[in-house]
């Protein structure tokens, strides 16, 4: 039996394609990665499925490419050789949500919306970090890329949120990680040896992750942005050191773009906050407002046009796509100590000055105040292969810029990977090989990745 | 507009999938009833875009599987509705260009081409004799058009498919109770095209609008009333503008208001309304039927979780209730919709739409449910409490 019966067998017809419209599709994704081929599409139902799939991949040795939404925007889940991408989005299902220890049990394709919503009809006082991705993109995807949510500046990174979960090796065996391979519970991965680290930052390329228990947070009743102005980047790193010596931001952004011409040139730091009354939210407002010297500015009003942006959860992120009226865009997510944000916002400017491309930076302060997500995101047109080269490139000297501040790359593209990896230490990169070969002796995850 | 017109719009699509969702706060169910049903990329409006333009580009190959695809979309409007983009306006209207771009080029598929050539030689996709468009009047009143202030205009599926035959007869039992001055076309009556221009099908589309409008010219219609919100969609949006075009529910809704029609039986009836694509998202009118819904009394209306413009498509439009690319297997979004309408604690799911009377009928079967749930049109819930 050949491969694509095979697949059509465990899941059926509808589910598994070997149409060139699939596999046109699944060969790309909205950033500005060049398109990779594919062989097979097939979406799962039930672990089991994907456990059956796995066997069959081992047997075949064929790769599989898990993806969650397909939303990296830097091709993380568009097959590097070739292969089975294996479309999480059947298995959909919340499976529990405990209220008192404050948690929910989701299985892979479960998107970032439908908990949301789920939360919203059934716990209305319990949110979970949602990313600012569109609400198609999913909980388990985001989690496992070491994502970030609306809550990551109060909480940490959402992959600290992870209290434990169900795996199929690349072997094809199902495993459980955290609290719950020992009890019922999904209550936490900490107190034993964190295997769920096996799995976090690798992109499926060590095995399958097919239901996840991630952290519930209060949810306040309101809800409110508040702006300040800057023309000096080299305020960056005493706004974000004094905006968590006080504990009262949710959520916080700095921002520039070029378009539209009032905000050409200048930067905008927009804080959400939240509180359960009036009182509360005024006393916060307060204390912000108050905070900054002369360099950073107060705005009375907060534009309109940022609360549109930012308010919702999630905020609609993708307005970036058009931009440059062409339905793409990428961005380097730089992670980097605080202190480098003046240097990376000076070179970025640089390179994009220089490329000549549509571009806008959004930068969120991470865990706290320990590290910041600095991302230059690029717009461009898809119908204009020069303009998306263009990206190529100011995507690759971003990635050397934040590299050579001393930062790494977040969800790095296949050349952000290579970047790192040649400056990597070269035990850790023997170890990484090591955790590789142990748990996929027949190489079948997502090969080439972290190679 | 032709899909070359659209080269610099097919692109900006990024795929972000706003558009398979209902309203800003409520992702919890798809109400794309093409990807709700096949849940592959392609299948999403998005999807459609990037296949659309990579078919222009000469990226893929036209195939069978691409035709399937892009003659799944129902036309529901839903994208259009929660898209985020300047240019929402827009999807529906590449994938229609697409179809004729597949017409011109002799591409469709065998389930589409019969039905275009059904409407070309026989004046309805069914492939019923034009003499047998008029068998619904049989045993009423109905009289033929000569100069009356309405033209009571029925539609392929409300002339031809039995169950539909009853709604139109209901429908004219109620107009002549209300005393309105009406006629119809009978067998004179010609396809309004609504399904013909949507499959792609321009030529065929201009020539029926051009037939169909010098008849109500010589006959000297003004005002169009019509049965299905398909032929609403048509002569309101798509034919010349000198007639004026009311769906029926907007009629019935002003004759209540106008005390034409009186009720006489209470019905203590829990109704839940599905709102037809082609009124609600296409054309905008979400009250009518419930106001009409309203005003009779003993009837508890109750709202299913996706309503107006957040609606569930039956998977009907775009001639799907004919060329039926869904199937009526488990998941086909006339199931989906009448188990939502069951949940509801209805007994009786309300249409105002020939095609989602047929569409749902069969769900309510294939599910098991049409002792619980009665599938009936406004125009019969109406005629019962007269």
């Amino acid at each position: 039996m050949n491969i694509y019966s095979s697949l059509v067998n465990i899941v059926g017809k509808d589910f598994a394609s070997n149409r060139p419209e699939e596999l046109y599709m699944y060969s790309r994704d909205p950033g500005a990665q060049p398109p990779r081929k594919v062989d097979y599409v097939v979406m799962p139902k039930t672990v089991e499925a994907v456990q059956e799939i796995v066997m069959l991949a081992n047997k075949e040795r064929i790769p599989i490419t898990p993806m969650g939404g397909g939303f990296t925007t830097c091709a993380l889940t568009v097959p590097i050789k070739g292969g089975i991408v294996l479309d999480m989005k059947r298995m959909d299902k919340i499976i529990e949500v405990n209220e008192k220890s404050k948690y929910a049990v989701v299985e892979a394709g479960v998107s970032q919306g439908a908990l949301k919503s789920y939360l919203e009809k059934h716990y209305p006082y319990l949110q979970h970090s949602t990313p600012e991705a569109p609400p198609t993109v999913t909980v388990v995807g985001n989690l496992l890329i070491d994502g970030h949510g609306h809550l990551t500046p109060m909480h940490g990174v959402n992959s600290s949120m992870i209290n434990g979960m169900e795996v199929v090796l690349p072997t094809g065996e199902i495993c459980k990680i955290g609290s719950c391979s020992i009890s019922p519970y999904w209550f936490t991965r900490r107190h034993l040896p964190d295997l769920a680290g096996l799995f976090i930052g690798w992109f499926g390329t060590t095995g399958i992750v097919t239901k996840i228990s991630i952290q519930l947070f209060p949810k306040p009743k309101l809800r409110d942005c508040i702006v300040f102005s800057t023309d000096d980047p080299d305020s960056l790193p005493d706004v974000i050191f004094e905006v968590f010596q006080t504990e009262v931001a949710e959520n916080f952004f700095i921002i520039a773009q070029d378009k539209p011409d009032w905000m050409f040139g200048h930067i905008y730091i927009v804080i959400l906050m939240t509180g359960d009354s009036e009182e509360e939210f005024e006393l916060k407002k307060r204390q912000l407002s108050r905070m900054f010297d002369e360099r950073v500015k107060f705005m009375e009003e907060t534009p309109p046009a940022f609360k549109r942006r930012f308010l919702d959860v999630p905020p609609f992120a993708a307005t970036a796509a058009d931009f440059a009226k062409g339905g793409g865009f990428e961005y380097v997510g730089g992670i980097l100590p605080i202190e480098k944000v003046p240097e990376a916002w000076r070179g970025s400017f640089k390179i994009v000055r220089r490329h000549n491309v549509v571009f806008s930076i959004a930068v969120q302060p991470l865990d706290c105040g320990h590290s910041v997500m600095f991302g230059p995101i690029y717009s461009f047109n898809r119908a204009d292969e020069e303009n998306i080269e263009r990206v190529r490139k100011a995507l690759e000297e971003t990635d050397k810029l934040i590299l050579d501040l001393g930062g790494v790359l977040w969800k790095a593209e296949l050349p952000g990977q290579k970047l790192m990896m040649e400056r990597m230490d070269p035990n850790t990169v023997e170890l990484m090989k090591k955790v590789k070969r142990t748990l996929d002796p027949n190489g079948i995850m997502n090969p080439g990745n972290w190679e | 507009m032709a899909l070359e017109d659209y080269k610099n719009i097919i692109h900006r699509c990024f795929r972000c999938g706003y558009c398979r969702f209902t309203s800003d706060c409520s992702y919890l169910g798809f109400n794309c009833p093409v990807y709700d049903k096949y849940r592959l990329e392609t299948y999403s409006p998005g999807g459609m875009m990037w296949l659309i333009r990579a078919w222009k580009e000469k990226d893929i190959e036209w195939t069978d599987s691409l035709a399937t695809i892009l003659y799944s979309c129902t036309t529901c409007n839903n994208c259009v509705e929660h898209c985020k983009f300047k240019f929402r306006g827009d999807i529906v209207n590449i994938i229609v260009a697409a179809r004729e771009e597949m017409v011109e080029n002799g591409l469709v598929l065998p389930p589409v081409r019969r039905f275009l050539e059904n409407v070309y030689l026989y004046g309805n996709p069914y492939r019923e004799l034009r003499t047998n468009r008029d068998k619904w009047t049989e045993g009423t009143k109905m009289k033929q058009y000569t100069g009356e202030e309405f033209l009571y205009y029925i539609g392929c599926v409300g002339s031809y498919d039995a169950r539909c035959q009853e709604v139109a007869r209901a429908l004219a039992d109620v107009l002549l109770e209300a005393g309105l001055s009406f006629g119809i076309l009978g067998s004179q009556e010609d396809c309004d095209g609504n399904e013909v221009r949507i499959l792609g099908e321009k030529r065929l589309f201009e020539t029926l609008v051009e037939k169909n409008t010098k008849m109500c010219d010589e006959l000297g219609v003004k005002k169009i009333v019509t049965l299905s919100p398909h032929s609403y969609n048509a002569f309101k949006n798509y034919y010349p503008d000198r007639f004026e075009v009311f769906h029926y529910t907007q009629i019935l809704r002003d004759l209540i208001k106008k005390g034409r029609l009186t009720f006489s039986r209470e019905l203590a009836y829990k109704v839940t309304f599905h709102d037809p694509c082609f009124l609600g998202r296409h054309n905008s009118e979400y009250e009518a039927p419930r106001e009409i819904l309203a005003s009779i009394p003993g009837i508890e209306l109750v709202e299913m979780e996706r309503n107006r413009a957040d609606a569930f498509c039956c998977g009907g439009g775009s001639g799907n209730f004919y060329t039926d690319f869904f199937g009526g297997r488990e998941g086909s979004p006339a199931r989906n919709r009448v188990r939502e309408a069951y949940e509801t604690g209805a007994s009786i799911l309300a249409v105002a739409c020939p095609t989602c009377m047929t569409m749902l009928t069969d769900a309510a079967k294939s599910e098991g449910l049409e002792e619980n749930l009665a599938i009936k049109d406004i125009s019969e819930i109406v005629k019962e409490s007269l």
